[in-house]
């Protein structure tokens, strides 16, 4: 995805806030990859991980109109920074015994978990950022994918570095 | 001592200083209209409309011409539903608003109850902002909160749903003093770097035009605006939402913009080295092709609305303020500083092209003609008025003749709906201005086809004895669909006749108030003196002109420069 940003957003936790903001993108046809919400720490408010993708000035009209809705607290366009983003898959391959092995190789290599097994399946469960749960996708697609689960990226702003303690200068 | 939900409610009203009401009862709100009544019937005008879509474009037309929030209380269901269009109006146009709404009791919400409707849901987009109350004990600070919003920022439209049980059960009545909004706090105040730097482009600018809008008016800039423009020689374009904010008769005034705005002032922001937007959003009926737009020209944009700024047009210098905080400062710079000597003697030339555009293309009409011209009219009433009344417009050619042929002194004496276009506004707008203003002259400038979508506010005038006079354009068209078919669509008139349209003489007669025609232009000037003469409520028809436009003409989508004159 060209031009793709992760917009963290932090909204209260209160009813009808989610349509708020669903509404507010398709009522101004704004794209949405995809949307992650859950309680944060301070269980008043819920962290939004929105990925999306446009022209920086459709960034920009995302952004502001976010943070124009009254239940929204503050809005970050990790993008801007360094951040990490991580997402989780489930995918349920068809596996009988004599391609078993391949894929719980190819599940190793990306330091995935088996979560169930049966005689003629297996279902993986594989997080990491965008690129390896492409990579792994990739692989495994050709084998027969049954189904698959995505839940959307989470993205968390990296930490600002600071000195060791004890080090001066 | 605990009070029922109803009457913290209208307690709560007498608290915001709120002493009108604009409504129609229903099996939800039964309990609040039984305790107005009984409890607070000193406390309140109310004032019952006939369909509850007139209740909201009232109480908007009450908050235009006073500035104060309009307040609307309807029933659940259809009762709701029937305000979607009185709130979009009144979002588009940032009018403050708060409309309460019945809703069933909260154990059958969601269950498909008589008369439920997801009034929230539906409203979303819709509103500033809106609520269900849950509970009683969440009331007050609701509409504490609803108000606040409705007023602050950019104002908008608040809905507050309020649940059957809600409203029977009791809390203790405390209003809040203070605001717990921790997610809402508004930009006012200007940034000082910007405002410099933008100080800085009007200290040197040859070629200014300030491009003002409706923000001047809701913020009450139009002092500031005044000084600004006077004291730099800036000429003054407006928007429609605009109108009013500058002295229509002031020689800086170039009327209108955009779509059907004057020649002089679309030749004068294309020409432009420096425009100054204040409170207004490049709306495409403004901007017209946006790539083509004030080409030449730095923009500084005064907005109190972030995502108005860089959502249509790129601006050099934007500015996140109340206009009025925003002017004042640009004020206080400039006193100090002053306009370069080299601005200052090119601005002679500026003023000199832009009498030359004028005299070249002033709005004009025939006016050897027998038969009505729509704009005599307009005119007429001006002229008689002395300028002086408050007019509402439907929507269509109607708004723009109004727009064109009545110039606008005073801020909040036009009410439009210019972000909408909502056909139906004027009629129930002028009755909330004039139930503001019981002195004085309102003229609901209208057409045939806008008038009959909200006709049944004769009934209300008639109740009330509202002296709210309207002037029908009629030409038996809906003629700015009709205009477009004859320029766009090879004079194929797709169901945009509507002769058959009742006798509106008659029509005010059957409802109590009088009835004016005037068929000849001969007749009008007498039929408005009858008119504005009556102490009543008057429909005064005039029979015009079948096939008039509206001149100048952008087309959509064409550059603004680019006007049909003729």
């Amino acid at each position: 995805m060209e031009n793709r940003h992760v917009i963290s957003v932090l909204v209260e936790n209160k009813p009808g806030v989610l349509a708020r903001v669903s509404g507010m993108f398709s009522g101004r046809t704004f794209n949405i990859h995809s949307l992650t919400v859950a309680p944060t720490l301070d269980t008043d408010y819920s962290r939004m991980t929105i990925v999306t993708d446009g022209r920086e000035q459709i960034i920009e009209q995302i952004i502001k109109q976010l943070r124009k809705l009254i239940n929204v607290a503050k809005v970050q366009d990790l993008t801007r920074g360094d951040f990490v983003d991580r997402e989780m898959v489930l995918i349920r391959m068809k596996a009988t015994a004599a391609k078993r092995g391949e894929i719980l190789g190819i599940n190793d290599v990306f330091r995935g978990k088996v979560v169930d097994l049966t005689h003629d399946s297996v279902t993986l469960e594989v997080s990491g950022n965008q690129n390896k749960i492409e990579a792994i996708l990739e692989l495994l697609a050709p084998m027969g994918i049954q189904e698959l689960i995505r839940t959307g990226t989470v993205a968390i702003s990296r930490a600002k570095k600071s000195k060791l303690p004890g080090i001066t200068q | 001592m605990k009070i029922t939900g109803a009457q913290i409610l209208l307690q709560s009203l007498k608290a915001e200083g709120v002493d009108t009401i604009f409504g129609y009862p229903g099996g939800a709100v039964i309990d609040i209209f039984d305790v107005m009544v009984r409890q607070f019937s000193g406390d309140f005008k109310f004032i019952l409309v006939r369909h509850e879509q007139a209740a909201v474009h009232a109480a908007d037309g009450y908050a235009r011409a006073t500035g104060r929030p309009g307040v609307c209380l309807v029933t659940s269901g259809p009762g709701g539903t029937n305000t979607v269009t009185g709130l979009a109006t009144a979002y588009m146009d940032s009018i403050p608003l708060v409309v309460f709404t019945g809703q069933v009791p909260t154990p059958l919400i969601g269950n498909d109850a008589f008369q439920e409707a997801d009034i929230v849901g539906i409203t979303r987009p819709c509103t500033k902002h809106n609520y269900l109350v849950a509970s009683v004990d969440q009331l007050a600070t609701i509409i504490k909160e609803a108000f606040y919003i409705a007023i602050s920022g950019r104002p908008g439209p608040v809905l507050v749903d309020l649940p059957k049980d809600v409203m029977q059960s009791k809390a203790e009545f405390i209003y809040p003093t203070k605001l717990n909004l921790t997610t809402y706090r508004p930009t006012v105040k200007a940034h000082i770097p910007s405002i410099k730097r933008a100080a800085e482009l009007i200290r040197h600018a040859q070629r200014p035009v300030i491009y003002a809008g409706g923000g001047v008016i809701t913020s009450g800039a139009h002092e500031e605006l005044r000084t600004l423009a006077e004291m730099a020689g800036f000429p003054v374009a407006m928007t429609l939402m605009g109108l009013g904010c500058f002295p229509g008769t002031h020689p800086l005034s170039l009327g209108m913009l955009g779509m059907h705005g004057t020649y002089r002032a679309n030749m004068a922001v294309n020409n432009s080295d420096l425009l100054l937007a204040v409170g207004a959003r490049f709306d495409d009926r403004v901007t017209g092709r946006v790539e083509d737009f004030a080409p030449g020209a730095k923009i500084i944009h005064v907005d109190i609305d972030p995502t108005s700024i860089q959502k249509n047009i790129a601006v050099d210098v934007p500015i996140v303020a109340d206009a009025r905080d925003a002017l004042a400062r640009l004020v206080e710079v400039l006193k100090k500083t002053g306009r370069s000597d080299k601005s200052k003697e090119m601005l002679k030339n500026w003023h000199a092209s832009i009498t030359a555009w004028r005299n070249e293309q002033r709005l004009r009409f025939d006016r050897t003609s027998e038969t009505i011209k729509p704009q005599y009219v307009v005119e007429k009433l001006y002229e008689i008025t002395q300028g002086q009344a408050i007019i509402a417009t439907e929507v269509g050619q109607n708004q723009m003749w109004a727009a064109q042929y009545y110039l606008f002194d005073h801020p909040r004496t036009l009410l439009s709906s210019g972000g909408l276009g909502t056909m139906g506004y004027g009629f129930p707008a002028a009755i909330g201005a004039q139930v503001a203003f019981p002195g004085k002259t309102v003229i609901d400038i209208a057409g045939d086809g806008s008038i009959q979508m909200n006709i049944q506010e004769l009934a209300t005038v008639a109740h009330y004895k509202l002296p709210v006079k309207i002037a029908i354009l009629n030409n038996g068209y809906l003629g700015m669909v009709r205009q477009w078919q004859e320029r766009f669509y090879d004079n194929v008139y797709a169901h945009t006749d509507i002769m058959a349209s009742p006798d509106f003489v008659k029509l005010a007669e059957a409802y109590g108030a009088l009835g004016l025609r005037a068929k000849f232009n001969s007749e009008v000037e007498t039929v408005i003196r009858e008119g504005l003469q009556s102490d009543g409520p008057v429909i005064m028809d005039f029979v015009v002109e079948r096939e008039e436009s509206v001149y100048p003409m952008v087309p959509a989508g064409a550059s603004i420069k680019d006007m049909i004159l003729v």
